[in-house]
């Protein structure tokens, strides 16, 4: 059934972003992530603009991760206070990120952004996770104890001032470092058009120590906040939001989700680090590879105002 | 543009015609319609062809002898602005380097005539009454000036050549087809993607080369339904869509959370 994309301005086949939503759901079910990373190259490949995609996919995300939110939420596996904390840097970090957005589109660099980006980010994360879940394979075969977490040594992150109790998270902390990473990751999103959690949710453990009950959760938060923020700033400022594309993935992701949350508890830990791994470092080599290799046409159109 | 400035350049362009083609009184009048004057888009719309009609309306003063017609019909979409960008390789990737800016051009443009334009008229009168996509006037943004550049040119061409693998720019020498030998019809195919707005059509006459009169008429695409009513509500509202389609992807996620509480 072919239904025409009102801001992406073309026709596309409404069971194939459904299953294409799906898909991706099911990924970041399984995986715990919000799947950003995959959406957005997956409908920029299909033909959709990178602009609208990134725009578009920040809806998709934040009901998706306004889903997983309310579950953890009735866990108590949400840190309130680090959130907010997080939060408060966020949304700085998301305000950066569309208005670096604005202004490179202008200049006709954001494609050339958003693709250099996403190498960058998924090749490193891809490849770290990668050789992570494989030396912990190797180490399980070998059967050499895991030491699960080196608590005891502070880096350097644990001697900056302004510390602040996080109570259901037990930690003591300064929010210097947890107010920048929320701005990184807000800006990352806001011009990538991905959650940030894959990212996020490995900082918060290695980095800020934030036990793992509750880093998925408080994650979560700031992904739902920094996306619904991102999604109005982004229909207010560049009108790029596709309300019926972001709907059809919505609906699409959070079905695709639940039957991917089942799939990974069968897998274990470390195969399922391996595997994620993979993922990221594929879509990252994908961008890398269309970067590289001379495009099949190169000049591209754009209208930049109609006068009727 | 208003209507004056038009009437009053018509009505020059007849004194000239007049003064300078003195050997042939221009008696013929053309009679054209099209099949639709207002074409509604849908969410399924996937393509549609118009129809034009029209006829070439002889006089007492028309010369018996002539008979041998030329049509060359030009549609031209709602006018905007466009930049063609060039990509580059620098430090190993491909990334935007130079590019044009093309200024009021149309978004769709059509010419179709009854066989090649060269053998229609002269180069000279091809690029006078822009016969062909090669002598479209297209406005670049030159630097400080407005011009139109040489048809050869690497924007130009690219320009030309990318609109028309969306099928919005289009010519085609064989479209227009003499029914008998006055009566005449022509395809207007509107792709997909085609934009909304008024369509100008412009019927020229030729006959042994010269242009012998010409008409306009128009038609209008209207986008309808609720796709368009959502592309209206985002360009216009963009506080109110924002805060529809974040309430919509929270109202998505708590409804997924309900129906999928038992995992």
């Amino acid at each position: 059934m072919q239904l025409y994309l009102p801001i992406a301005d073309i026709p596309v086949n409404v069971f194939l972003i459904l299953a294409m939503g799906a898909a991706v759901g099911f990924v970041s079910g399984m995986f715990g992530i919000g799947g950003g990373f995959l959406m957005t190259p997956l409908l920029i490949f299909v033909g959709i603009a990178p602009a609208v995609a990134v725009a578009s996919v920040a809806s998709h995300i934040a009901a998706s991760s306004f889903s997983g939110a309310i579950s953890y939420w009735r866990r108590r596996a949400i840190d309130p206070a680090l959130a907010l904390v997080l939060l408060s840097g966020g949304t700085i970090g998301t305000a950066l990120g569309v208005w670096t957005f604005t202004l490179l589109r202008s200049l006709g660099q954001l494609d050339l952004l958003i693709a250099l980006s996403y190498v960058i980010l998924l090749t490193t994360v891809g490849g770290l996770m990668f050789w992570e879940g494989l030396r912990a394979i190797l180490r399980a075969r070998r059967g050499v104890a895991v030491p699960m977490r080196r608590s005891g040594s502070h880096g350097w992150i644990h001697g900056l001032p302004l510390k602040m109790r996080f109570k259901r998270s037990k930690i003591y902390l300064s929010v210097i470092p947890v107010v920048v990473v929320g701005l990184i990751i807000g800006f990352i999103g806001a011009v990538m058009g991905i959650g940030g959690g894959f990212i996020l949710i490995p900082i918060m453990i290695y980095l800020l120590r934030v036990p793992t009950s509750t880093v998925i959760g408080t994650s979560m938060v700031l992904t739902l906040v920094t996306m619904v923020f991102a999604t109005m700033l982004h229909a207010v400022t560049n009108h790029l939001v596709d309300a019926v594309l972001a709907l059809i993935l919505m609906v699409g992701g959070v079905t695709g989700a639940r039957f991917g949350a089942r799939a990974g508890q069968k897998i274990r830990g470390e195969h399922l680090r391996l595997l994620l791994g993979l993922l990221i470092l594929a879509v990252g080599m994908r961008f890398a590879i269309e970067l590289v290799i001379r495009p099949d046409d190169l000049f591209t159109i754009r209208e930049t105002g109609g006068t009727g | 543009m208003t209507a004056r400035p038009s009437l009053a350049a018509l009505g020059l362009a007849l004194v000239l015609g007049a003064a300078f083609a003195a050997a042939p009184a221009c008696a013929e009048r053309l009679i054209v319609s099209v099949s639709n004057h207002r074409v509604t888009v849908t969410p399924n719309y996937s393509g549609e062809e118009l129809v034009l009609f029209g006829s070439i309306e002889k006089d007492a003063a028309t010369p018996a002898t002539r008979t041998n017609y030329d049509l060359v019909v030009t549609v031209a979409g709602p006018r905007a602005d466009m930049v063609t960008r060039r990509k580059e390789r620098k430090f190993g990737i491909w990334i935007n380097t130079d590019y044009r800016q093309f200024l009021k051009v149309p978004t769709y443009l059509a010419l179709f005539s009854n066989r090649p334009f060269d053998a229609i008229a002269s180069p000279e009168v091809e690029r006078r009454q822009q016969l062909g996509l090669n002598n479209v006037l297209l406005t670049q943004r030159v630097g400080p000036d407005y011009a139109d550049v040489v048809p050869n040119d690497a924007f130009r061409s690219a320009f030309v050549r990318l609109r028309s693998q969306h099928g919005l720019y289009r010519e085609a020498t064989s479209a227009v087809t003499f029914l008998t030998p006055t009566l005449f019809r022509t395809g207007i195919p509107l792709p997909a993607e085609v934009p909304i707005g008024t369509y100008d059509v412009e019927i020229k006459l030729f006959s042994d080369g010269a242009l012998v009169t010409k008409t306009e008429t128009a038609f209008e695409i209207v986008k309808v339904g609720f796709e368009q009513f959502v592309a209206n509500t985002a360009r216009q509202n963009g506080l109110v869509y924002g805060l529809v389609t974040a309430f919509m992807a929270l109202m998505t996620g708590w409804m997924a959370s309900i129906v999928f509480r038992k995992d």
